[in-house]
């Protein structure tokens, strides 16, 4: 018999074939031209614009959506890959409610922004659906630059060295390169493939050499690329994952958010990944929504998210909560995980409540447990394998002005640096401009 | 409740709002669906001698519009009707004969000869219509013929075809006029000094709406080809006021009645034109976009409008706004205003910066978190702010109050008035005495 959501244990093949297409198809469908035409038309042309000073990036979004409203949506994307050659991704998954949409002044006036992301959709849509790459090289340098990592970061750095005439080798440890964005992001928010599609458009730029399977501290040494380039830029991103450091946390089907996310990234049939009935995520970030979320997708009957602290310091914004709380997903906050059961494979998790102590959080001797066959932990991202010289700043790699780490001719940028969000669009910024840094440097 | 009935040069009608000559009004089917919507009354779609003209087989309309695609300007390259006269008259008569209460005006155009006039004037004297509309209005196509503004265009013309109207019946004659012109004036006066009991205005105003940029074809294309047509909707209003206004207040027309027409689209809009000297509204862009069903918007919101106002009647209404029409030289140079924005409603757009920076007296500053003033000592109050805010009522002009010093000029506001033509820098002043 077909398994359903009440089958118990990790099992596959929870959903008819039909429900996996629906839940994994696009979260927010692109819009049409007509509905492109009627959202640009709400957007006023602010002056020195809110929404510009909140993107990451500073995409001149009044001027993108006076080119979709005017007929031009190829000159829209232009605007946009100007400043994001990511765009197309980033406006899938740019948390915009948190960014260029909090800050348009709609929201202010009525609370529903221009839906800029969405309009960035269709322009960068429009543009690659049509096979058009609008960047050409310029003239060989001679200049060889090593970018290590093919994620948000690197790819926006290889891409503006390319363009400038830069020789480029791009080293991915992963089998495909797009970091985060091929293995790190919720299925439903980049429907059809889209992360390799995007690398394959960015890269008919030319002047640019993929090297995969290929990382640091493995393949590679920072000494080797030093000598064999011109300069190197790293954005290795944060491979390993914190431990939560629990009793119970090696028991069978308690294992790390990033892993199921990729796994199902990777899963060439829905149908086929496992998911428990009764599942629990630890965590309150964009990590724990993914998993959570697609975990109820796959069709677990119960998917609880327990955080540690209170609702408004969970990292997942407002919208992200809310859309776990639509697909059917319970939050709980204020509460860790002090055991995890089980006897081979998991059973339940034990939970202890929580309060904010001037000495950090303190846990209280109230506790619960919920039944799991399932634990994902997303409680954070390290940095791993980090090559030896490079000054530390917390965590993560020190680096002044445009990504300089303390290295001569090596920059940082994306997630492993420090400063800024770990978010995609960051990750382009801080590759982009290393990437202008790295060029003013070379042709000094 | 204010009372909406409508006496237009004896025509007497249940509210003020008329149907235009136009395709609304050109067939029974259409009018009576208008009368059973409320609307007061319809001028009928001009009609002309037989043989019926012909139109073209291609699109009538070309358009403009604002964001939303909200329909501002249209235009029209449709002639007068394309039914024969016996049709028409028939259906007028059975129309009229079942909506007594309604004005059922039509509008007329024929060949400039008396003899053309005296044919058809019966026949529409016979279906019971209460008056007739002259068509020396429309700019395109019938006007190549001698006809329409061809006529509207030459005062003599106007004079003499409306004297052989009143000569040769016993129905109310009202002057539709072309904006088309230098001087609204001219042509009001010869329909007057004509005997026409009335004047409406504007007919359309000539035009080309768009260009297709692939066939480099004016629009409304016709096989790869454009004519100019008759403009009209929304983006028309401001003019069809001032002309109505320029006739109202004119010694020489005074008190000619008018039939105001040109963008009316909501009951606001009809108060204007009241204000501003009309006696009634034709509508005809504002149902072609939306239906008959807006009359009801229109009745209401004039009703209530003219209860909190204490207007009793549509006549207490008409003219009300003229005596404050006047000419630039005597508007009082020492009215000073300055603009004020209300932080509560600003949602930090800027534009009022932009366009004051960029294009105006950089009047208005900028704080480093969007915070929008008016710096008095640069503001003009030229009311740009105003006008490109995206709120209404967050930006406002207030007058300074008497013995408050202007920042700007350094002088002390007077509540004396002062104008131009007292003015000392005006070479052909008049001193006070």
């Amino acid at each position: 018999m077909a398994n359903s959501h009440l089958t118990p244990g990790v099992v596959a093949g929870r959903l008819k074939p039909r429900d996996y297409h629906d839940n994994f198809s696009d979260k927010e469908p692109p819009l049409d031209a007509h509905e492109a035409a009627v959202a640009a038309d709400r957007c006023y042309f602010c002056h020195d614009a809110p929404c510009m000073t909140a993107c990451p990036t500073s995409i001149d979004i009044p001027l993108f959506i006076r080119q979709i409203q005017t007929g031009t949506p190829q000159a829209a994307a232009h605007t946009i890959f100007d400043q994001n050659i990511l765009g197309g991704m980033c406006a899938r998954v740019c948390p915009t409610e948190q960014l260029c949409e909090e800050a348009c002044v709609r929201e202010i006036a009525e609370g529903k922004p221009v839906e800029i992301g969405r309009l960035q959709r269709f322009a960068t849509d429009t543009v690659m659906a049509a096979g058009i790459h609008p960047y050409t090289r310029a003239a060989p340098t001679g200049k060889s630059v090593a970018v290590v990592g093919a994620g948000p970061a690197g790819l926006a750095c290889a891409h503006r060295l390319a363009m400038y005439g830069h020789d480029v080798t791009l080293f991915d440890a992963n089998e495909k390169p797009g970091g985060l964005n091929e293995y790190g992001i919720a299925t439903y928010k980049t429907a059809g493939d889209f992360a390799q599609q995007e690398v394959d458009w960015l890269m008919s730029i030319g002047g640019i050499t993929l090297k995969t399977g290929t990382a640091i501290g493995r393949e590679l040494s920072l000494q080797a690329l030093r000598a064999d380039h011109d300069a190197v830029f790293l954005a290795v991103g944060l491979a390993g994952v914190n431990a939560l450091r629990t009793e119970g946390e090696d028991i069978s089907h308690v294992q790390d958010a990033v892993d199921f996310i990729s796994g199902l990234r990777q899963a060439g049939e829905f149908s086929a990944v496992p998911v428990g009935r009764d599942v629990v995520v630890i965590g309150g970030g964009m990590t724990a929504v993914d998993a959570a979320v697609q975990s109820k997708l796959l069709g677990a009957e119960h998917v609880t998210m327990v955080y540690r602290r209170g609702r408004d310091r969970m990292s997942a914004s407002e919208h992200e909560q809310d859309h776990a709380a639509s697909k059917g997903v319970r939050i709980i906050t204020e509460a860790a995980p002090v055991r995890i059961i089980g006897d081979g494979a998991v059973t339940a998790v034990e939970f202890a409540y929580t309060h904010e102590t001037d000495d950090g959080l303190s846990l209280s001797d109230e506790t619960f447990r919920l039944k799991a066959d399932q634990v994902f932990k997303a409680i954070g991202q390290t940095l791993d394998g980090l090559p030896d010289g490079l000054t530390l700043s917390g965590r993560k790699i020190a680096v002044t002005g445009a990504g300089r780490t303390n290295l001569d001719g090596v920059w940082a940028g994306g997630d492993c640096a420090a400063g800024g969000d770990d978010l995609t669009v960051t990750a382009v910024a801080e590759g982009r401009d290393a990437a202008e840094d790295i060029h003013s440097q070379l042709m000094a | 409740m204010a009372d909406l009935s409508s006496n237009f040069v004896g025509i007497k009608s249940p509210n003020p709002f008329w149907l235009a000559s136009a395709p609304p009004t050109d067939k029974e089917y259409n009018v009576r669906r208008a009368f059973d919507a409320g609307w007061g009354g319809v001028v009928w779609k001009t009609l002309g001698e037989d043989p019926h003209v012909v139109n073209v087989n291609g699109p009538r309309y070309g358009a403009i519009w604002g964001a939303d695609r909200r329909l501002l300007g249209l235009n029209n390259i449709e002639l007068i009707t394309d039914r024969p006269l016996e049709v028409n008259l028939r259906e007028i008569k059975a129309v009229k004969r079942d909506y007594p209460d309604r004005a059922m005006i039509v509008s007329l155009m024929v060949p400039c000869e008396e003899q053309a006039w005296k044919r058809i004037l019966p026949l529409v004297e016979e279906t019971g219509a209460d008056g007739i509309e002259l068509n020396f209005g429309c700019p395109h196509g019938m006007s190549e013929r001698g006809m329409g503004a061809a006529v509207g265009q030459v005062p003599e013309y106007i004079e003499m075809v409306a004297r052989w109207c009143k000569a040769n019946t016993r129905m109310p004659v009202i002057v539709k006029l072309t904006p088309n012109i230098t001087d609204v004036r001219y042509p009001a006066r010869a329909a007057k000094a004509g005997g026409a009991d009335a004047v409406s205005l504007i007919n359309t105003i000539s035009s080309i709406t768009s260009v297709n940029l692939d066939s480099m074809s004016p629009e409304p294309s016709i096989d790869g080809k454009g004519s100019h047509g008759g403009y009209c909707g929304p983006a028309v209003k401001p003019i069809a006021l001032n002309m109505v206004a320029e006739i109202a207040r004119d010694p020489e027309t005074a008190g000619l009645p008018i039939s105001g027409i040109g963008g009316v689209t909501t009951w606001r809009d009809a108060a204007e034109f009241l204000a501003l000297g009309a006696g009634n509204v034709q509508v005809c862009t504002a149902v072609m976009t939306y239906g008959f069903k807006i009359v009801e918007e229109m009745k209401s919101g004039l009703s209530q409008w003219m209860d909190e106002k204490g207007y009793s009647s549509v006549a207490e209404v008409t003219g009300r706004a003229v005596p404050n029409v006047t000419d630039w030289q005597y508007l009082n140079l020492n009215y000073v205003a300055k603009a004020e924005i209300n932080q509560d409603d600003c949602i930090q757009c800027g534009r009022c910066y932009a366009a004051c920076e960029d294009t105006s007296h950089q009047a208005i500053a900028m704080s480093e978190d969007r915070v929008f003033s008016v710096i008095d000592e640069e503001c003009v109050a030229c009311n740009l702010c105003v006008n490109v805010c995206p709120v209404e009522g967050c930006i406002t002009m207030v007058p300074m109050a008497t013995g408050q010093t202007d920042p700007r000029t350094g002088k002390v506001v007077s509540d004396t008035y002062a104008n131009w033509t007292t003015h000392p820098n005006n070479p052909a002043a008049t001193a006070a005495e």
